[in-house]
């Protein structure tokens, strides 16, 4: 079943892709969309079916010498299994959602076939991330990492006559690659201290990771703690970290659906996913803990006050996206895995919720993207209003505080945030009020965006808004079905992901023990560990029943590891009140701004840009990041290369050996030109060679 | 079959000679019948190498299949392959006919440039299967004189310049290796290959001209050999030659060249310089991995300046072959299996990446960069290939490309961090130059007139690339094709080697405290 669940995407995207001649454009969507559909009901039936127990299936060796192996395999546990779920259900609602979005697409000529191609690609890339997450070694992990990578490079210059798709493209994979540079350190490492890197062998070696010592560029260094940030800095790449964050604003470029599936569901948590797979290391790995930390937390800081001065629909929730990407990787960095792993998976319906609903809203503008030519459109596009108010509800943070009763969202959110001021102070104080912060400001941006679409007054061509229409059915029928998901995938499993020990332990297939008391841990840890008891005991302790209960599976057992001294989770569930309250207030002040900017005195943004005018061009320039780079590396890799090619090849190297050529040239060509017939290498040739045969027999003789 | 070795070898050069002395005439008729007998000669070949591939036993570490005779003036023919030779042998008769279906739109002096074809054919296997000193150095010497008059003949406009400084820079470089091996004949008083790597050349450190050689003779032989190696690979900073000659080369002289001509150093070093002395590699390791090094930084960084698409894949192909020299040196399992890989994965995606520049060099005869642009909207087959072998050029996984790349680094890594971490920065590089490539000839819209009536691949073109795709994925995916065959060869240089630089070590220090 997970062969055929692997495989059907792949087996849809060369039928689509190269028979569709044959089939014809329609058919040949139809099928690698029916393969997709296959391959969603199929993953939902491994991940409502699935009980923990992690196992794996080797197809072949990929690549084998010496001591180092890695094999295509497909192993399944509570963290695939998500994935899973996440990927197939996304991309087989895109699929559907595009025979809607790309049927007359303007970018191409009448006579051009572009979907077979549009959906080939769409297939692939899902094929690409199925092998990411059922990866049973780092190396197919990778394999799956620069996959979607190169899916993601095709669909976003798949616009390839805009000359802006080419560069994004380009961007977005050599960006990627300065992570992967990272990662395949933090992979050769691995190998080198523990001569495996398939996870079975790796994950449950942890604890001794952190006692060996690495010698890197005459460092001595922690094992653990390189290899983790190594491997998070590939993270950081592929999940538009910052510093590493450029590409993917850039990448709205693609085809919105592709925005959808790739930039906001799925390729960008690749990132999260492989935080967690690597918890078991990243567990006794403080200092790249707090790494991940600050860098989760700045970047949903800095991504949030981006995104509140955007005009561009897509570019907002890229930011959007960019900063709900910060809070998964503060939870993973606080030890929270399963709460990064929470967000992730409520964050996969309603994003791609709102890059649909954007997507539907750009359709119906004929393309326009400029929210400043929006206005007034919910009652043209009632359906993709709801969708997307559904959506906006669900990023926001809307719910009953104090209560798991909430959109999906707001259970995910605040699970994070609490997970983040329950790590202690200092960091974790840092990282709460980053978040909490950040949450106002996705506020104000979100119904930022809602407002200057669906309300007030129609603003541009007026041309453009008389002609808006609703979409059809294969656009809203996604949109519903992610609803769906953005209002109940919280509140559903939200006990699974962010219940008390034991609920998550038996959702994740991690053992549980008993620990006593909790100022009374350090003593009985030891026999906690010992007397561990399994998950069917503690089943039926129910929600707020169990707080008495840690995961206390070994390194390696079950999707993800907490350390004996973790017990962020325990600990989030016992933070203040005021704590788990302050971010639905920021929600508060964050609609209130905007409805107070852009309903009820809609001249105030004006104005305040006019008044903050640095400060505005700062943040509307993305803090320059474009800028410095082009001008610390762009422009010095080039000028060094014409550098070296014109100095170095050219006047050093050519120019020392030329010299001594120069004098042999001549010499040659005089004979040349002597010789009578115009054979003149002929000559040259028959000299050269007997001279090396005379040289030859001549010295052997001798010796 | 006694001399299969034998015959593979020499099916081309019998064909060359039948088009010699047979062929008359240079009309319309003639000329394809040149083609076609070149090519089923060289599909000949491919095939009975086949049959040498079925009878090769992979665990059996030594030298196989081995023909000797007496040969003139008291010297031995000798052949054979083992487990390193022999995939270089099946690279050379693969892409052959490949080549030769290259050129099937060449008008000029088809006769002889089928005839120089073949006979480089031969010369190129002969260096591969030869287990004489002299025999091999007679292949590798003979192998540039039909390279030299490839270029210097069906060329571009500069092919004259090209063609000496190709010929001047490898020949001087093995002058010096004919000097050593001369010296390793009378040290060890025989030329036969598989004796000499069974015998200790001296690593007793003695002085010339106030110099202090340490490793003795082993280093002075191993430093001859560089010489000749290091500029057929090329290294840095004796690559400059190559760039020169790619951009003047016609295709098919572009192809056999990054494909397999410059696979002979690596080859070479493999051979000779690893297993016959080890002490002095070991002694001279690190240099040559940071020679390595600067390869691939350097040349990444020239590649992405350059404005004409072959010079820019040659440059490329001199930052592939850094990573070459890097695993051999790197002397673990990992990097020479990586390193090995890496040659054969080369030959197939810089011979495809020459063939998808003469692709378009044939429609519009230039390969400035500058006058190309948005082809993927005419020419989408063509996009697709070049897009698989950027992609397989840049290392991506699920590329043969990428297995190579891969090995030698983790291998290098387990030696010295410093020279992993920079040689991993290529990664970066590569995608860098890689990928601008393929924006500005494929991507941005059909806006040049020039280009206005440009058409696709024909299904000649397309057939020629089918097998290059098809090896490149195969080998992606499962590499084990390769590595399988390599493995017990390589484990057992390394062991050698290990054992060597072992011996050496305590040697040094009772030296060292005397």
């Amino acid at each position: 079943m997970e062969t055929i669940l692997l495989f059907a995407p792949l087996v849809g995207a060369i039928i689509c892709g190269f028979s569709w001649r044959l089939i014809g454009e329609q058919g040949a969507c139809v099928v690698a969309t029916l393969m997709l559909f296959l391959s969603c009901l199929l993953s939902w039936v491994v991940f409502l079916g699935f009980d923990g127990e992690t196992y794996t299936r080797s197809l072949f060796t990929w690549i084998e010498s010496g001591t180092f192996f890695a094999d295509w395999a497909i192993r399944v546990d509570r963290l695939t299994a998500i994935m899973l779920v996440v990927i197939t259900t996304v991309s087989a609602l895109v699929h559907l959602y595009s025979f809607g979005y790309m049927a007359n697409d303007e970018n191409f000529k009448e006579n051009e076939s572009y979907r077979p191609r549009f959906f080939a690609y769409l297939s692939f890339f899902t094929f690409t991330m199925l092998t990411l997450v059922t990866a049973d070694n780092l190396l197919q992990l990778f394999f799956g990492w620069e996959g979607v990578g190169v899916a993601s490079y095709l669909l976003i210059g798949f616009y390839y006559r805009k000359p802006s798709a080419g560069a994004a493209a380009m961007k977005a994979f050599i960006v990627n690659r300065v992570g992967d540079f990272g990662f395949l350190l933090g992979i050769f490492a691995l190998f080198w201290m523990t001569d495996s890197i398939q996870f079975d062998v790796i994950l449950p070696m942890g604890a001794e990771l952190a006692e060996m010592n690495i010698t890197f560029l005459g460092m001595e260094l922690d094992a653990a703690n390189t290899i983790a940030i190594m491997l998070f800095i590939g993270a950081m790449g592929k999940s538009a970290q910052l510093f590493l964050h450029t590409w993917l604003p850039d990448a709205m470029e693609g085809p919105t659906p592709v925005s959808a599936l790739i930039h906001a569901a799925t390729m960008v948590t690749a990132g999260v996913f492989l935080v967690c797979r690597m918890s078991p290391i990243l567990e006794y790995a403080p200092v790249a803990g707090n790494f991940i930390i600050i860098v989760g937390a700045l970047t949903a800081f800095v991504a949030a006050t981006i995104g509140l001065v955007q005009n561009d629909i897509k570019r907002v929730i890229a930011y959007s996206t960019m900063s709900q990407l910060g809070y998964m990787f503060v939870a993973a960095g606080v030890g929270a895995y399963s709460v990064a792993m929470f967000h992730l998976f409520t964050h996969a319906f309603f994003k791609a919720m709102l890059f649909l609903g954007a997507g539907s809203v750009i359709t119906a503008m004929h393309h326009e993207q400029d929210m400043r030519n929006y206005g007034a459109l919910r009652k043209k596009i009632p359906y993709t209003f709801w969708g997307m108010m559904i959506g906006t509800l669900a990023i926001t943070g809307v719910g009953i505080p104090l209560t798991a009763i909430g959109f999906a969202g707001f259970l995910s959110k605040d699970a994070v945030i609490e997970s983040a001021f329950a790590f202690g102070p200092g960091l974790g104080e840092f990282a709460f009020w980053s978040l909490v912060i950040s949450a106002g400001f996705t506020s104000f941006y979100s119904w930022r965006l809602m407002f200057l679409t669906f309300f007030g007054d129609a603003r541009g061509n007026k041309k453009t808004h008389d002609h808006a229409h609703e979409s059809p059915w294969t656009m809203t029928l996604p949109l519903g079905a992610l609803a769906l998901g953005a209002v109940f995938s919280g509140m559903i499993w939200y006990s699974s992901f962010f219940g008390y020990a034991d609920q998550v332990g038996r959702f994740f297939g991690v053992p549980v023990a008993e620990a006593a008391l909790h100022d009374a841990e350090e003593e009985t840890r030891g026999d906690a560990a010992g007397d561990e008891v399994g998950y069917a005991d503690a089943a039926d302790s129910g929600y707020g029943g169990a707080a008495h209960a840690v995961l206390s599976g070994a390194p390696g057992e079950g999707a993800i590891h907490a350390a004996p001294d973790n017990d962020v989770l325990g600990d989030a569930h016992a933070v203040p009140k005021w704590v788990k309250v302050a971010p639905f207030i920021a929600m508060l002040i964050g609609l209130g701004t905007a409805y107070l900017f852009y309903i009820v005195n809609p001249s105030i943004p004006g104005r305040l840009a006019a008044q903050q005018r640095p400060l505005y061009n700062f943040l509307l320039n993305k803090w320059y990041f474009d800028e410095v780079y082009e001008f610390l590396f762009m422009r010095p890799a080039k000028a060094i290369g014409r550098f070296l090619w014109k100095f170095g090849d050219g006047k050093v190297i050519d120019g020392a050996i030329n010299g001594l050529a120069m004098g042999i040239i001549p010499f040659f060509t005089r004979l040349a030109g002597r010789a009578q017939s115009g054979y003149i290498f002929h000559y040259a040739f028959a000299m050269v060679l007997g001279l090396v045969v005379l040289i030859t027999f001549v010295t052997l003789s001798a010796g | 079959m006694e001399n299969l070795i034998s015959i593979v070898t020499f099916v081309p050069l019998l064909a060359a000679v039948m088009l010699a002395v047979i062929q008359r005439g240079d009309d319309e008729a003639a000329q394809l019948n040149a083609k076609r007998l070149a090519l089923w000669a060289t599909v000949i070949t491919f095939i009975a190498s086949i049959f040498l591939l079925v009878q090769f036993d992979a665990a059996n570490t030594g030298f196989q299949l081995v023909e000797e005779r007496e040969w003139m003036f008291g010297l031995t023919y000798k052949v054979g392959v083992d487990g390193i030779s022999i995939l270089f042998v099946m690279l050379t008769t693969f892409l052959m006919p490949i080549t030769i279906a290259s050129c099937w739109g060449v008008k000029h002096r088809v006769k002889e440039y089928m005839i120089a074809l073949l006979i480089l054919e031969t010369l190129m296997i002969g260096v591969f299967v030869s287990l004489d000193m002299v025999l091999f150095y007679v292949f590798f010497e003979a192998g540039l004189i039909p390279m030299f008059l490839i270029i210097g003949i069906w060329g571009g406009a500069n092919r004259i310049y090209a063609s000496f400084k190709f010929f001047l820079y490898t020949f001087l470089g093995s002058v010096l290796m004919l000097v050593a091996m001369v010296m390793m004949y009378v040290d060890a008083g025989t030329t036969d290959i598989p004796t000499l790597l069974n015998h200790q050349f001296g690593t007793e450190t003695f002085s010339v001209l106030g110099f202090t050689v340490v490793g003795g003779l082993q280093t002075m032989l191993f430093l001859a050999f560089f010489a000749s190696f290091a500029v057929k690979m090329p290294m840095w900073p004796v690559h400059t030659w190559l760039p020169d000659a790619h951009v003047q080369a016609p295709t098919a002289g572009s192809v056999v060249l990054a494909a397999i001509l410059l696979k002979m150093g690596g080859y070479g070093f493999l051979r000779f310089s690893l297993p016959m002395f080890p002490v002095a590699s070991d002694i001279m390791a690190p240099l040559i991995l940071w020679l390595s090094v600067i390869a691939i930084v350097y040349t990444s960084l020239v590649a992405m300046v350059q404005e004409d698409m072959k010079k820019l894949i040659a440059y490329s192909s001199v930052a592939h072959m850094g990573f070459v020299t890097m695993g051999i040196f790197a002397a673990n399992q990992n990097g020479i299996d990586g390193a090995i890989f890496q040659m054969i994965s080369h030959g197939f995606i810089s011979g495809a990446l020459f063939l998808c520049v003469g692709v378009i060099y044939d429609r519009m005869k230039t390969r400035d960069i500058d006058a190309y642009g948005g082809l993927v909207v005419r020419m989408p087959a063509y996009a697709l290939i070049f897009m698989l072998f950027t992609m397989a050029n840049v290392g991506l996984p699920g590329t043969s490309g990428f297995v190579g790349e891969f090995l030698t680094l983790i291998g290098v890594f387990q030696v010295n961090t410093w020279v992993g971490v920079f040689a991993t920065t290529g990664v970066i590089l590569s995608a860098c130059y890689a990928l601008w490539l393929f924006r500005r000839v494929m991507f941005g819209d059909l806006i040049k007139e020039s280009l206005r009536s440009i058409t696709d691949m024909t299904r000649r073109e397309r057939a020629i690339f089918a097998p290059l795709v098809v090896m490149t994925l195969l080998l992606g995916v499962y590499p084990s094709l390769v590595t399988d065959i390599i493995g017990p060869s390589v484990t057992a240089l390394v062991e050698n080697y290990e054992q060597a630089v072992a011996a050496f070590e305590p040697h040094a220090a009772v030296a060292a405290s005397q």
